[in-house]
């Protein structure tokens, strides 16, 4: 397929990893945010081909991953109400909350439907005008346009039984939650490429002014992550902190200022718990009162306190602070087949990647 | 979950969608992120939107770069 094809290309990766090989000295860490990301890193064996002193973490770049047990809790509740349908884009389907998942709830009779677009999920309710349609509003700025959109489509079109249950996510104040807590040496970023298709490279800017570390915003293919992280090294072993974009083909500057707007005029910007992190000051999205009739919070709902999977090292995964290995779970109880915890249960988790490519 | 797939601007319709192929098979997409596009152009398509025109020109910028640097 044209644009991704000839970014598979060997010459060019031995090409550039002997670069890479040339230039780098320092013993680095660099720390992708994005499950995309992380599944092509492990796909392509690009771990393995670096020299020894560049050592790649995995960071909390899969939104399944780091949604909190208890918003899984509040779904599982809307979906066992009369009258409702869930709809949810398929990674969500089989993360455990406290007791159940919505597979099980699904099997249990509940109506949740799996939606590949939230514009499926506005035709369903659109279909359905005798019954609540609640969508999971779950997903990072990539996403996040695509639920502004169907909320103001549902505004103008009078569809009143949508609702968003969201929990949608800002990427840039994790990176610095993470580097505020000082648990792991973070020496560059690999920042994520489609969220930075909607917000530009600016947002990433005080990662490096401030915390003097390096940013390039990436692509997905082999030639990309590793141009990428010969910017990084180059930027490292120069001692130089800038945000760079290597995804031109992609990212401006700017983003996308249509799809910035539309997340700016429905959502408000608000303290976010991530699940492993915990509340993180200015990381998340709510529906602001302006469009509340699409926010399914003005349902009543009500969740025991939310049971964490005993065992389950997830949290410090998505932090970076050990890899799945460690965990006592993975592998052994917990597997892709049959997964305890959120990073196994999603194709991007680092748990789930691990698992299939090591 | 931030997936993206890149495809070709097949057909554009009033309603602000399009046909886009992606590797053969036609997909529809939702226009009104990216307005500014044309028939033959390459898109992003991110859960039936598309969410950013393609810079023809910058992706064949790595290639020029990195082609024949060494033997």
């Amino acid at each position: 397929m044209k644009y991704i094809d000839e970014y598979r290309n060997k010459e060019i990766a031995q090409n550039i990893l002997w670069q890479i090989k040339s230039i780098s000295q320092k013993k680095i860490n660099l720390m992708e945010v994005c499950g995309s990301h992380t599944v092509s890193i492990f796909r392509n064996g690009i771990r393995k081909i670096l020299p020894p002193n560049i050592n790649l973490i995995s960071g909390p770049g899969c939104p399944v991953c780091v949604t909190p047990i208890q918003y899984i809790d509040e779904i599982i509740a809307f979906s066992r109400k009369d009258n409702f349908i869930i709809t949810t884009f398929g990674d969500m389907i089989r993360v455990p909350g406290s007791n159940s998942t919505l597979e099980k709830e699904k099997a249990n009779g509940s109506d949740i439907r799996i939606v590949y677009s939230t514009l499926d999920a506005l035709k369903i309710a659109y279909d359905n005008p005798f019954k609540n349609v609640v969508f999971m509003g779950v997903g990072f700025e990539t996403t996040s346009p695509t639920i502004a959109s169907v909320i103001l489509k549902a505004k103008e079109e009078k569809i009143n039984n949508f609702s968003v249950l969201c929990v949608a996510k800002i990427m840039p104040p994790a990176m610095k939650s993470l580097l505020d807590a000082e648990e792991v040496n973070i020496d560059g970023f690999i920042c994520p490429g489609h969220v930075s298709a909607i917000i530009g490279s600016k947002p990433y800017s005080f990662i490096a002014s401030q915390y003097n570390i390096p940013c390039v915003i990436s692509g997905f293919e082999p030639l990309d992550i590793l141009q990428t992280i010969f910017m990084l090294v180059k930027q490292i072993e120069k001692n130089k902190a800038k945000v760079e974009i290597q995804y031109k083909r992609i990212v401006k500057p700017e983003g996308n200022k249509i799809a910035l707007e539309k997340i700016n005029r429905v959502f408000k910007i608000v303290d976010s718990e991530w699940r492993g992190m915990g509340k993180i000051p200015l990381s998340g999205l709510e529906i602001r009162d302006k469009y509340e009739q699409f926010n399914a919070r003005k349902f009543s709902i009500s969740v025991e306190r939310p049971k964490e999977i005993s065992g389950c090292r997830c949290g410090e995964v998505l932090r970076g602070i050990i890899i799945p290995p460690e965990c006592p779970l993975f592998g052994k109880i917990c597997t892709p087949e049959d997964p305890k915890g959120a990073c196994m249960v999603s194709s991007e988790g680092t748990c789930a990647a691990y698992y299939k490519y090591n | 979950m931030c997936l993206a797939i890149p495809g070709k601007v097949k057909k554009i319709f009033d309603d602000n969608t399009a046909e886009i192929e992606i590797g053969g098979i036609i997909k529809r997409a939702n226009l009104e992120l990216i307005p500014q596009v044309s028939v033959d152009d390459y898109i992003l398509l991110h859960a039936g939107f598309a969410i950013e025109v393609i810079d023809q020109k910058e992706a064949l910028k790595i290639f020029k770069a990195w082609e024949g640097k060494i033997d």
